[in-house]
């Protein structure tokens, strides 16, 4: 939020459309910009179009609304209005997976990233924290593609330096290459704390960095952790690692809908995706 | 006051026997609209069709491209002879219209309810950004159907979008599905102006083109005939989406002549 509203300030391309969401925590910006930031209300599939319309004139649009009802409600409206039409803009969700756990699965999204990326040009971004959000945003938002960016309510303890498009590598070891995307970074690093493992960190899955992970993965065995349905981002792995014959465990929320309700950690528990869930999966599949 | 624009409407019929492809019972429909439009309301240079200081025109039906195309090569922005190759393999002009290869295009629309939201968006753009041009976005009535129109007319009216006029190709697609009611009452309580023309009578199109409401977005009700000027295909559902076979051109042809 204060990412965007410093923008709104430093750039006056930028046109900022709410569903009806973060309206109060905007306050300062509708005050400060009132032609430039909108409650548009909740019709998120005229919202996109519209802000393809926006792009259209030469603004820089940025949409926020929960993540089912900005990518799941209005795909098409991406599809067409944005990707085929290649025009920019930004899309920021709220509501990670089951972050929303208690209100059940109309507010639960793990499939955004696996729809989005069958989209041509569209890329994807998952921060761990919100100062990594505030870097992927100020990189990425003026660019000439739709940029979807993937926000969480539970944030990660610890930043990184991350950078557009390209994986940290945080740990190198020699038994299998495990790749933690943004939110199931914490997890995955209490895992393997004593598993000679490399630990790839990546917040950009799309356009997909297949170098990094060509250059770390010698093995042959990748361990895939997605905060979002398990397996996600296996075709950028065979991608990436062209011809390479190589394992691949995957290990994310499981394909089907999680009608509990409670915490989004009691999720956690009951699907594995906690560090000791992790780690006997790992620890399995290097055995 | 109803020109017959064959010469236009023989092209049209021509383009689509390269692939048997076409629409060509839409694009009569919408013909007269869009030569009224484009030879005498919208400001826009073919030579320099992407300046910012430019009026838009957005076909949101994208089915009826054979009749935009027809319009936009009479009007200059590409050869005539491009309709000869329409959805042929790398033809710049397809079913549906593509606004990254058609020059003139300004939306690409196929999958229907999108253009009017999209219109929407570049007519708040011109206000942000204070040029004063004019947003025309065309609609099938059938279009009307899909929720993104409504969304969309509840928007323009909200934010006073002046600047913007839909036009509603009422050629009573709709019917055979979703009746709709009194058309233009519907827009005037979503908060919109409305008029409603014979939409094959060119004065009456121009004036309604040329006015606009000071407060508020402003529809034009359009009451056409789809396949206008072939009596074969008017109203005549088995041509929505056809051309003709070899033994029927010549005979359209001469009706057209």
């Amino acid at each position: 939020m204060k990412t965007v509203e410093s923008l709104l300030t430093a750039d006056s391309r930028l046109v900022v459309l709410l569903g009806d969401i973060g309206v109060f925590g905007f306050r300062n910006a509708f005050q400060l910009h009132p032609h430039r930031i909108y409650n548009i209300g909740i019709c998120e599939q005229a919202m996109t179009s519209m802000a393809a319309g926006l792009a259209k004139t030469g603004l820089i649009p940025v949409l926020h609304s929960i993540a089912p009802f900005v990518v799941e409600r209005c795909f098409e409206q991406i599809k067409v209005d944005f990707c085929y039409q290649k025009l920019p803009g930004n899309i920021v969700s709220v509501g990670a997976s089951y972050d929303y756990a208690a209100l059940g699965c109309t507010h639960h999204c793990p499939g955004d990233v696996a729809v989005l990326r069958t989209l041509p040009g569209m890329e994807i971004v998952v921060p761990g924290t919100p100062a990594e959000f505030d870097r992927l945003f100020r990189a990425a938002y003026a660019n000439p593609h739709p940029t979807y960016f993937r926000l969480s309510e539970r944030s990660n303890p610890q930043t990184h330096e991350v950078e557009f498009g390209r994986a940290n590598v945080l740990k190198r070891g020699k038994q299998a290459t495990v790749i933690a995307v943004g939110p199931a970074l914490p997890a995955v690093l209490a895992a393997v704390q004593d598993l000679d493992v490399t630990v790839l960190y990546y917040t950009t899955v799309a356009p997909f960095d297949g170098d990094t992970l060509k250059q770390n993965s010698r093995g042959g065995k990748i361990v895939l952790v997605e905060p979002f349905y398990a397996g996600t981002l296996v075709a950028d792995i065979h991608a990436a690692l062209e011809t390479a014959s190589v394992a691949i465990e995957t290990i994310g929320v499981p394909h089907r809908f999680l009608t509990d309700y409670g915490h989004a950690e009691e999720h956690d528990e009951a699907i594995g995706l906690t560090p000791a869930g992790i780690r006997q999966r790992i620890a399995d599949f290097i055995r | 006051m109803r020109p017959s624009l064959n010469h236009l409407k023989r092209q049209i019929v021509a383009a689509t026997m390269a692939t048997q492809e076409g629409h060509i019972a839409s694009a009569f429909s919408i013909l007269d609209i869009l030569w009224v439009l484009y030879r005498e309301v919208i400001g826009v240079n073919p030579q320099n069709f992407r300046s910012d200081d430019r009026d838009y025109f957005i076909l949101s039906k994208g089915h009826g491209s054979l009749a935009l195309y027809a319009v936009l090569a009479e009007r200059g922005f590409f050869p005539p002879a491009e309709l000869e190759r329409f959805s042929t393999f790398q033809s710049k002009l397809g079913g549906h219209p593509d606004c990254n290869k058609v020059p003139g295009v300004e939306a690409s629309t196929g999958s229907l309810g999108h253009g009017l939201p999209l219109g929407v968006g570049v007519a708040l753009g011109m206000r942000i950004r204070e040029i004063n041009r004019r947003v025309f976005v065309l609609v099938g009535d059938a279009e009307c159907n899909e929720g993104s129109i409504w969304e969309a007319a509840l928007l323009a009216a909200h934010h006073k979008l002046a600047n913007l006029t839909c036009i509603v190709d009422h050629n009573h697609s709709t019917d055979r599905a979703l009746g709709l009611g009194t058309l233009a009452g519907k827009w005037e309580a979503f908060g919109w102006a409305a008029t409603t023309v014979d939409g094959h009578d060119h004065r009456q199109i121009r004036e309604a083109l040329k006015q606009s409401s000071p407060d508020r977005p402003m529809v034009i009700v359009a009451e056409t005939i789809k396949g206008f000027g072939c009596k074969q295909m008017e109203n005549n559902p088995a041509w929505h989406h056809r051309s003709p076979t070899r033994e029927e051109l010549p005979l359209i042809l001469e009706e057209l002549a």
